[in-house]
């Protein structure tokens, strides 16, 4: 699970983690015995769906030099990130 | 007594010049300086705050008319984001992340000429209900520093008690506004589902997220929420506001139907609370409220079906923070996905780690239709029955938290028992209704919460009501 999360736990934190997933886990249990038939999943609360917009340009006046100093390793105006395929 | 006057008296006073938005605002800072053992504020703003202050002065000497925050400090919690301003959500993976534009809700009360002096802590990324999960420090109730504030806008809710700023912003996904507020004897307001814009806060929960004001008084929450408000091109899950805005309330108790939730009264909320709820109903019913009690039968477990939701968007959103694009990056990695793992793994504190790693597991297939769709299945009942209830009454009422604050370290152990703490406040969120806390009395010292909700989208009325409330409780 930590591997799909892409994180990485100390040996400790696993186990902490995995005695306290379990009790939150046996917790949110309570819903499988909650009686739905007939109901949908909720996916939005207040009916909006599929909202969109014209595809258009918006020019909000953000320059590209500011949002990039943030960025941890630039070059060349491009964020850089390590290699991809070892 | 307060040492700030209500909102629009200041707006005015900064309006005809008889008071200096620099001096509002070196009073606040003044203020925050002298708290500052409360751990309420993460970073002042001070230079920012003075050239906006020295501009508005400028402008009304200038003859210009600014708007109806006229040199209004607030501080707003740092997972907002302020133009120019450090935005770190109290994380380490956001240390050093200064916004490179705005959030609309700061935007607007900018543009109405608030003045934006500070920071406020919260749990990281707002997940929590104490500010002990923040990554830098734990805030400190105003009422007993050895108590927590609650959370996560723990220390918005702490900054207006300690009279920092007029009024605060937080964000509210399972009851991060009301449960502070409750805790720390603030007006707490969580509008209607998409009533605020989201755009430039930190994601934490998406469908359940909202932002809203914590003031001292209903009329500053009103008069703040009304600038905040209207759809935003920016989210596409905002909508519009009232069409008469929330400025100017119409009170009135007499003759409101008023649904006290059974659920919400029950063994789980202590004894004291419980009677100073009740003493509310009391006097709301002495001035010619109607009465009734509601049982909504899915409250239980809508804390079960918020801890699978939660994480689960938590999940999600968190994906973003990789360590390339913002944030902290790992600098010994020599691949890509070695330094997702380890900038994440470095920047996360423990709860982050925790709702990810949940979040993660309910929605893996697999276990996706067990947990996920059950959840957002029962959720829909919640809705039906909360749509039920708001048709036969135009309030539903209840405490806001089980107990008063609680102690520093006592939960920190347990994230089961934290997350219990928000078993009142997190059906308003699964549902989108707004709800509001207000200080309703105390026990043995510590402030207690009233809280009331009402239907979506009926944010006027019930602001309204609480307005009139406020005034029977005072």
């Amino acid at each position: 699970m930590a591997n799909l999360a892409r994180l990485e736990l100390s040996e400790a934190e696993i186990v902490e983690f995995t005695e306290e997933m379990s009790s939150i886990l046996k917790y949110v249990e309570i819903l499988q015995d909650v009686d739905v038939s007939g109901l949908k999943p909720t996916n939005q609360v207040t009916g909006l769906e599929n909202v969109t917009r014209a595809d258009e340009i918006i020019d909000y006046g953000y320059q590209t030099s500011d949002l990039l100093k943030n960025v941890p390793s630039v070059e060349a105006s491009q964020i850089k990130v390590q290699r991809m395929i070892v | 007594m307060s040492s700030w006057a209500p909102i629009t008296q200041i707006a005015t006073d900064v309006q005809s010049g008889s008071v200096k938005a620099r001096a509002l605002v070196e009073q606040s800072l003044k203020t925050i300086d002298d708290q500052k053992d409360f751990n309420a504020v993460i970073v002042t703003l001070e230079a920012r705050a003075l050239e906006r202050a020295d501009t508005i002065d400028a402008q009304i000497a200038a003859g210009e008319t600014v708007g109806r925050l006229a040199g209004v400090p607030f501080i707003a919690k740092d997972n907002f984001l302020v133009f120019g301003a450090d935005t770190t959500a109290a994380s380490n993976i956001l240390k050093g992340f200064r916004a490179p534009y705005q959030a609309t809700a700061i935007e607007r009360l900018e543009a109405a000429g608030a003045i934006c002096v500070a920071k406020a802590n919260l749990d990281a990324f707002a997940h929590g209900s104490s500010t002990e999960n923040s990554d830098f420090m734990t805030t400190k109730n105003p009422h007993d520093p050895t108590r927590v504030p609650g959370g996560s806008s723990g220390g918005s809710a702490a900054a207006v008690v300690l009279d920092m700023a007029p009024f605060a912003l937080g964000t509210d996904t399972g009851g991060s506004i009301r449960l502070p507020a409750s805790y720390c004897g603030a007006v707490g307001y969580k509008p209607t589902y998409g009533l605020v814009s989201r755009s430039g806060v930190v994601a934490m929960a998406s469908s359940t997220d909202v932002i809203g004001p914590l003031t001292r008084t209903v009329t500053d929450a009103a008069l703040v929420l009304d600038i905040m408000a209207g759809h935003d091109q920016k989210d596409g899950t905002s909508i519009e506001k009232d069409s008469q805005g929330y400025a100017t309330l119409t009170p009135g108790i007499a003759g409101q139907k008023v649904g006290v939730i059974k659920e919400y009264m029950a063994e789980g909320v202590a004894p004291g609370v419980r009677m100073q709820i009740q003493q509310a109903i009391d006097a709301m019913q002495a001035a010619g409220a109607e009465i009734v009690e509601l049982s909504l039968p899915s409250l239980p477990v809508a804390l079960a079906v918020y801890y699978i939701i939660c994480p689960a968007e938590v999940s999600s959103n968190l994906s973003r923070y990789d360590g390339q694009r913002f944030g902290c990056s790992s600098e010994t990695a020599t691949d890509l996905t070695t330094s997702y793992t380890q900038s994440r793994s470095i920047g996360f504190g423990k709860e982050a780690k925790r709702r990810i790693m949940i979040g993660t597991y309910v929605l893996s297939s697999g276990y996706y239709d067990a947990y996920y769709k059950q959840a957002q299945t029962v959720r829909t009942k919640l809705i039906n029955e909360f749509n039920e209830a708001l048709e036969q009454v135009d309030f539903l009422v209840g405490p806001t938290a089980p107990d008063v604050a609680f102690k520093i370290g006592q939960n920190i152990d347990d994230p089961l028992q934290m997350y219990l703490t928000d078993i009142l406040t997190v059906a308003a969120n699964l549902v989108g209704v707004p709800s509001i806390s207000l200080p309703a009395g105390n026990v043995d010292g510590l402030p207690v919460g009233l809280q009331i909700m009402a239907a979506q989208r009926a944010d006027r009325s019930l602001l309204s009501f609480a307005k009139s409330l406020e005034e029977l409780l005072l």
